[in-house]
């Protein structure tokens, strides 16, 4: 009787132990696959022009292959995205955590939670017809698809991933010492920004982090609004192609040694993700270990 | 004596639930009072009331007079009353920042910018409080890195640095080590020179070792208030006599 529950609990150990393998197999096998078709290209190309190379001109008659406009595109297109989303984002949190009444804190919630459900094609959708011809005419230029039209829509990609995750670290903090900056007269507003807010700080830098994640891997959304000429992105109104979108555009017709420098830029993409996965990593460690 | 504080006919609602009924009492200057009795007897409330940190609960009603310096609590400006009448609490809570960013905590909300001003201050709260030879040398260590005790005092170092006239104590000494809490006794009795000290205690000893007067509340009324002395030699009220020695509580 005793060998036969044993039996039955080695088997239930075994399938999960053969579902969670499952996931490291995906994991390992795009890593492996990633790597493996990346690497040819790059070679063929050298490493540092294909960084650095400043030009990317594929279906020309003497091809290039430098991606430093596409990796300087996501670098900035990101920053401008944390740049704008992040105080957007900590202070709806702060509000939602410490300040809201009860009521306006769970619509809020609520539509936060809707805003990240939202798929990123209709984010496109809405930053095409309405974005980008708003920028046109508010800047007078010729064309509103833009590096600033992505960084606009990435901004409000990432707010969902912000405001849960700060609120959540918010919402963490002790009530004591709120309640020791209180009784020393300051205000509550006082209290959130100058006890709150920095003993929260790991949990909001994750949220920063995770929103970075989430910004440098999108690829939907801005392709519909960045314009996706592969220029430097030396100008906020330029047309521009992230390290995503330069993957996305031209997988359709491509051959040959361009179609492998798309996979040697899914693979730089790939770097950049997992570089962001690790920051984030140490900042719960560092939240935990606290 | 001069009466810093006083209370009259205080009566006080959680809800539905009357906590303190019909308080009336004056505190003096410069003198160490305490406030005993059983768990949920009101002496916190009370206690909370006077730098109004009861007002962050919800649903909380007063009725009654309270006054500080002749002035009425309740109407004062909240941040100005919790400046004059500090508060220690039971779990020492310093925050999570430097020895030297706690104690500068207060007098940079309240504007103090100067750096020479603020070492000052840094410096004359934390030999007030008896702890500066501890930390002196760790200064811009995270003050989460000190003992219980020592994060205590920590604590009532930042509570002086506001230079408050009163300081309230809501059992300061519940989560510390026998060693710890003589040496906030000791301290207590130290302060009072400066400040007029009210401390909620559930250890009668400590009333009993460091105050001048003393207040019995039971069920939310105060039933006895006196010398220290008289309290517990002497008590008037039968069930004064049972709590102070022992036979309840």
């Amino acid at each position: 009787m005793k060998k036969k529950s044993n039996l039955f609990e080695t088997l239930v150990h075994g399938i999960f132990l053969i579902l969670g393998l499952v996931t490291i197999g995906c994991v390992l096998l795009i890593t492996v696959y990633l790597v493996v078709s990346g690497i040819p290209a790059i070679r063929e190309i050298g490493l540092v022009r294909f960084l650095f190379g400043s030009k990317w001109a594929s279906t020309a008659a003497q091809p290039q292959y430098g991606i430093l406009p596409f990796i300087l595109t996501s670098i900035y297109g990101t920053a401008g995205a944390v740049f704008l989303g992040v105080p957007v984002g900590v202070l709806t949190a702060v509000y939602l955590a410490k300040l809201a009444p009860p009521k306006i804190k769970s619509a809020m919630g609520q539509a936060v939670s809707m805003l990240a459900g939202i798929p990123s094609v209709v984010y496109g959708l809405v930053g095409m017809m309405v974005l980008v011809p708003g920028l046109r005419r508010v800047f007078c230029i010729p064309d509103g698809a833009s590096l600033l039209a992505a960084i606009i829509v990435l901004a409000v990609m990432i707010l969902p991933a912000i405001i849960k995750m700060s609120v959540t670290a918010l919402e963490a903090v002790p009530k004591e010492y709120e309640d020791g900056s209180l009784a020393l007269g300051a205000t509550p507003e006082e209290t959130y920004f100058r006890v709150s807010l920095p003993a929260a700080k790991s949990g909001i830098a994750a949220s920063v982090v995770l929103g970075v994640g989430r910004a440098i891997g999108e690829a939907m959304a801005v392709m519909m609004v960045a314009g996706n000429a592969p220029n430097m992105p030396d100008s906020l109104f330029q047309s521009v192609r992230f390290l995503t979108t330069a993957v996305a555009s031209e997988m359709s017709y491509s051959s040959g040694l361009q179609r492998q420098a798309l996979f040697s830029i899914a693979l730089v993409l790939y770097l950049f993700i997992m570089l962001v996965n690790g920051i984030l990593n140490l900042f719960l460690k560092g939240e935990k270990a606290e | 004596m001069n009466e810093i504080i006083t209370v009259r006919d205080l009566c006080l609602w959680y809800g539905q639930t009357q906590a303190l009924k019909h308080i009336s009492m004056s505190i003096p200057e410069h003198s160490i009072t305490a406030l005993i009795g059983p768990s949920g007897c009101g002496k916190s409330t009370f206690l909370k009331t006077l730098n109004r940190m009861n007002d962050l609960i919800p649903g909380v009603k007063i009725t009654g007079r309270a006054e500080y310096a002749g002035q009425n609590i309740f109407e004062a400006e909240v941040s100005r009353l919790r400046r004059e009448v500090g508060m220690v609490f039971q779990k020492p809570n310093p925050f999570p920042m430097s020895i030297y960013d706690n104690v500068a905590y207060g007098p940079r909300t309240h504007g103090v910018r100067g750096r020479q001003q603020l070492d000052g201050i840094v410096e004359e709260s934390l030999r007030d409080a008896a702890i500066w030879e501890e930390v002196k040398d760790r200064l811009k260590k995270n003050a989460l890195g000190l003992s219980g005790g020592q994060q205590q005092r920590l604590c009532i170092a930042r509570a002086l640095a506001v230079k408050p006239s009163v300081l309230l104590m809501d059992e300061p000494t519940s989560a510390l080590d026998p060693i710890s809490t003589l040496k906030i006794e000791e301290l207590a009795v130290k302060l009072k020179e400066k400040y007029t000290i009210v401390i909620v205690t559930h250890n009668m000893q400590q009333a009993l070792r460091i105050s001048d007067r003393t207040a019995f509340f039971l069920l939310g009324e105060l039933v006895e208030y006196g010398e220290t002395e008289q309290v517990f030699s002497r008590p008037v009220d039968r069930r004064t006599e049972d709590y102070v020695t022992g036979r309840f509580g």
